[in-house]
């Protein structure tokens, strides 16, 4: 079954192509990295797909209305914006919101899904202090939370794991892996391309203005592509320890 | 609700002592008989046409300008947004001055208020049109500066220009805003428009709550944004322009109250919609017990004394706004 299906999606920014052309679909089960270099448009085309800007082409999410969208997908924006000095667990509450009635207040099922989502990000220590005064990386933790509370079938992370400690930056791959075993979705963009390829069950590589590749992270990252796209050398092999991907040289 | 009760009692209280607060001394036994029992006796006259219209007054606008206040903070996410913001107060009363300076207010009752009302419709159509259908919150703010700015120069045009100093002079006094010597006309008259306004302010505490995490997120989590701004900017024009047309330019409210009240609220923007209602009726009718007994012979103007007060106010919040972030 595909939650999501977009079909030949283009958008352009002040009259210029950021990208055109795009098709893909993301079915259950997976863990799709979204890589590219700095200005490939990877966030304007998660953007695209959840409807939040104008595009061509069609995408089966933008289409929905709103509130079906959001039962559907979450979205965590790569700005982290917290407006408001409000409590750890307010702000991961707020995931609920797409699951409440005008005037309903959360319930059991809500508060279970926060607790269980401040649990996965190893948050229950820190749910009454004012998520403002959190560090950087702590402050991204509470965000995911946020989207892991949705509870939605597909998750879309715009680099989620940026400015996190190893640590954190591999639990929350972890994190997504679990979802993906339970049969739901992650579509997350990311530099770091050692994690994508031990996390990631698939990848799809975006650069000069189209997809360039769109497979298993073996098949994509070959070191022709790496070379044009990225402008850089690697070392690549599936070792006892998973596959192990670590970048060398800058060719030009 | 910890807070609720609080202010509720609150606003009750203020709402008695404004009552039995003027220049006629009635016991209160006597004041509150007369509210009730009707008749053509002057104690029965003086309370309810003088005093019950001014405390009613008091607290619609007040609750109006808390509930407008926090409304926008909440939308903006920022602290020192107010009503006043949208320059629909700017509008109103560049109505309300051209109705004072071409005799409109002079020849009937209200010429004045009707003629700020234009003021304030006018204003927030223009700010609309400006800050476009699918336009974010900066494009708001930069309309409704364009719109203050406008309106603002468009008053001093006037006052410059005004060959009459008796006008010039009732403008001024006008414009710093004043409950003094309104009656029950002034209260219908704002009455319908500020329950629309309410109502339209009321609803947006979900929206509000899932801004915290920005624009972006909030509208991929089923808000309308588009939809949102329209409830925000009609409300806001609904109670402020019929707030400023009934008794002018009352400051800092709109400012202060949210601020003070956030922390008490965990600083949830929906949670401090109603806090920052009842909070700002609280104080709009302190103030106005205050201009009465201060200085009772001199007609002290409610604005006046609401930006004396909320400014060191909102310096003290400042200050300690700076510890907290070293």
């Amino acid at each position: 079954m595909s939650l999501v299906s977009v079909n030949d999606l283009g958008v352009r920014l002040g009259g210029r192509a950021v990208f055109s052309g795009v098709s893909f679909e993301i079915g259950t089960g997976e863990v799709v990295g979204l890589i590219g270099p700095n200005g490939a448009g990877k966030t304007t085309l998660m953007r695209a797909v959840l409807g939040l800007l104008p595009f061509e082409g069609s995408s089966s999410l933008a289409a929905l209305p709103a509130a079906e969208r959001a039962q559907l997908a979450a979205w965590m924006p790569q700005a982290r914006e917290i407006a408001w000095p409000v409590s750890v667990e307010s702000v991961v509450m707020l995931g609920r919101v797409p699951h409440l009635g005008t005037l309903q207040r959360p319930g059991v099922e809500d508060r279970a899904r926060v607790a269980a989502a401040l649990e996965r990000m190893e948050l229950a220590d820190m749910r009454d202090r004012p998520a403002t005064q959190l560090s950087g990386g702590e402050q991204a933790r509470v965000l995911i939370a946020r989207a892991l509370a949705q509870d939605t079938p597909l998750l879309i992370a715009d680099e989620p794991i940026a400015g996190l400690d190893p640590a954190h930056q591999i639990s929350t791959m972890q994190s997504f892996a679990a979802l993906a075993d339970a049969g739901k979705s992650v579509l997350v963009s990311m530099h770091d391309l050692g994690l994508a390829v031990r996390h990631c069950t698939r990848l799809i590589l975006l650069g000069e203005g189209r997809v360039i590749a769109d497979g298993s992270p073996g098949e994509v990252l070959t070191p022709e592509r790496l070379a044009r796209v990225f402008g850089i050398s690697a070392w690549y092999q599936v070792t006892e320890e998973g596959p192990v991907y670590q970048p060398l040289e800058v060719l030009r | 609700m910890r807070l609720a009760l609080p202010l509720l009692v609150a606003v009750a209280v203020l709402f008695l002592v404004s009552l039995l607060t003027g220049p006629a001394e009635i016991g209160l036994g006597r004041s509150l008989a007369a509210l009730f029992a009707g008749g053509e006796d002057p104690v029965a006259l003086v309370m309810r046409d003088i005093r019950l219209p001014r405390a009613l007054l008091a607290v619609m606008i007040g609750a109006s300008l808390g509930l407008s206040g926090a409304a926008m903070q909440g939308y903006l996410r920022n602290p020192l947004a107010e009503p006043g913001l949208i320059g629909v107060s700017g509008s109103a009363a560049l109505g309300a001055v051209l109705a004072i300076q071409t005799g409109l207010a002079a020849t009937f009752a209200l010429g004045l208020p009707l003629a700020a009302l234009a003021g304030a419709l006018g204003g927030v159509l223009l700010v609309m049109a400006l800050a476009g259908p699918r336009g974010t919150s900066l494009t708001l703010i930069l309309g409704g500066i364009a719109v203050s700015s406008l309106a603002g120069a468009l008053t001093a045009l006037v006052l410059n220009l005004s060959p009459n100093p008796f006008a010039a002079s009732e403008i001024v006094f006008w414009m710093m805003g004043s409950l003094a010597d309104r009656s029950m006309t002034h209260v219908w008259l704002a009455l319908p428009l500020m329950v629309v306004g309410w109502a339209l302010l009321a609803g947006l505490g979900r929206g509000l709550d899932a801004l915290i995490l920005g624009e972006d997120a909030a509208q991929a989590m089923g808000i309308d944004m588009a939809r949102l701004r329209l409830m925000l900017v009609v409300g806001t024009a609904c109670v402020v322009g019929a707030g400023t047309a009934v008794a002018g330019a009352i400051g800092f409210v709109g400012l202060v109250v949210p601020h003070m009240l956030r922390p008490l609220v965990g600083a949830h923007p929906g949670r401090l919609l109603w806090a920052s209602a009842l909070g700002g009726a609280a104080m709009v009718l302190l103030a106005d017990i205050a201009v009465r007994v201060i200085l009772p012979d001199r007609d002290l103007k409610l604005g006046v004394l609401t930006a004396l007060v909320g400014a060191p106010l909102f310096l003290h919040l400042i200050l300690r706004l700076r510890r907290e972030r070293i």
